[in-house]
């Protein structure tokens, strides 16, 4: 009997010394945690993008309960993410358009024309150190993929040369746009479709030599626009998002055949 | 115990008998912990507090409670328990005074639990036969060995994070095989056995 007894009362004792001693202690050295903390931390979705510009999903959480950030910090998460922390927070949370990046180039393989053929590190950043990259344009994207590289949701392809978001899968967190040495990427609307896909401000000529589908600057989309929401700058025309109503009409008439209209492309593709 | 042993017995746990180096015990949080300078210095303080501690724990434990009892096959599990609750202890205080070191430390503050380092410091400190004073200095020195090596290690592994290695080696294999060099640089320090 002796010798189960004894190590049971010996070990069971010092155990509950030991837990005494800890309970003590944890009431001592209780560090106050904001209860919400783990809550946020929840309904954030934890893929630690670093979109929002904080070092992780924990530090977004952390600085939202510390007022040092929007309850919409997380372009990831979107609406719905901002209205459960909203809730959470006590607060109400202004609903945001689903934005997507879009990239500012059409050239690509069969557009662009090259400067020289590049045959070394397979990086957008490396190849624009020699010479500005291959391409005659210089504004132009280059197609080695930096920006699919560092996207977290696999939502860049690179289509024919050039790098094509895939709006579904893009959640706007900005890491291509930081990404890309020719800074091309831009966050534009989800709903937006019609874009002018080119960034050369070079005139009209010289662009012509450069690739066979960039912007001349002829203004022609200028003119036809009826919302007065497109203008030439520079000898490129951009189109004021917040006017645009994506009728289309500018893609019509564009003669390089630039401004492309991705509701109806989106359309033509099933048939 | 005069000064010479106490000299002696840390040295020799220091140095000639490297908790890491020698004995090769704690291996688990040398190689994890050892990527960056200030969470391998932490981790070593934190092993150091623990080691020093719980020598001096499981001496009493031992000698006012198992001895008496005569229940010595006990020792694993009541060390493991006093060895445990020192961890949670440890864990609280660094989450109160140093939440950065708390963080950067993750998971291996509550591995320090399973560390066997600690355990067979505790465990050695019966089989050679040492006082409370012996086991005390013991502990702290064999903590501030760990510290030694994973500190050292850290210094050589931030370095070899830049330095041009074949790709085959990157990482964890040319970090085992610095530590092989390390381990045997210090089989060097077996000549200091002069006590």
């Amino acid at each position: 009997m002796k010798q189960i007894l004894f190590p049971v009362i010996a070990l069971g004792g010092l155990g509950a010394i030991f837990a005494l001693l800890l309970a003590f202690a944890s009431k001592f050295f209780a560090v106050e945690r904001d209860e919400r903390l783990p809550l946020i931390e929840e309904v954030l979705p934890g893929a630690n993008c670093g979109g929002c510009g904080f070092a992780g999903c924990s530090a977004c959480a952390n600085a939202i309960i510390e007022g040092n950030a929007p309850v919409n910090a997380c372009p990831v998460g979107g609406n719905e993410c901002a209205k459960k922390i909203a809730s959470i927070m006590g607060v109400e949370a202004s609903d945001e358009a689903k934005k997507v990046a879009h990239v500012m180039c059409s050239g690509g393989n069969a557009n662009a024309k090259k400067k020289f053929a590049y045959d070394g590190i397979k990086d957008c950043i490396a190849a624009s150190k020699v010479q500005g990259g291959p391409l005659e344009c210089s504004y132009g994207c280059l197609g080695l993929g930096t920006c699919k590289s560092v996207c977290p949701y696999d939502a860049i392809e690179i289509v024919d040369g050039v790098a094509k978001v895939m709006s579904d899968k893009c959640k706007a967190c900005g890491k291509c746009v930081a990404a890309c040495p020719k800074g091309i990427i831009n966050i534009v609307s989800y709903d937006q479709d019609v874009f002018v896909s080119c960034s050369n401000h070079n005139k009209g000529a010289e662009l012509r030599s450069m690739c066979n589908i960039g912007c001349i600057g002829c203004s022609l989309c200028v003119k036809n626009c009826e919302h007065d929401a497109i203008h030439i700058d520079n000898f490129l025309a951009r189109i004021d998002y917040d006017k645009c109503t994506n009728c289309g009409k500018c893609a019509t008439v564009c003669p390089r055949k630039l401004i492309s209209n991705q509701s109806e492309i989106v359309s033509v593709q099933p048939e | 115990m005069t000064l010479t042993e106490i000299f002696a017995l840390s040295l020799g746990a220091i140095l000639i008998e490297n908790y890491i180096f020698v004995k090769f015990l704690g291996i688990c949080s040398f190689l994890g912990v050892s990527k960056k300078m200030d969470t391998a210095f932490g981790m070593g303080m934190a092993v150091i507090f623990v080691m020093t501690v719980a020598s001096a724990v499981t001496y009493v434990v031992n000698r006012f409670i198992l001895v008496p009892l005569n229940i010595g096959y006990m020792q694993t599990v009541a060390f493991i328990l006093v060895i445990a609750s020192l961890v949670q202890f440890v864990e609280m205080l660094l989450m109160k005074m140093m939440p950065a070191l708390y963080q950067a430390l993750g998971i291996f503050l509550p591995l320090i639990t399973t560390n066997c380092a600690i355990l067979g410091a505790a465990l050695l400190n019966i089989t050679n036969e040492l006082n409370f004073i012996g086991s005390v200095i013991y502990g702290l020195s064999a903590g501030i060995g760990f510290t030694l090596a994973i500190v050292l290690f850290a210094s050589v592994r931030q370095r070899l994070i830049l330095s041009d290695c074949p790709k085959a080696f990157e990482g964890f294999p040319i970090a085992l095989v610095t530590a092989a060099l390390l381990a045997m640089s210090f089989m060097g320090f077996q000549g200091l056995k002069i006590w």
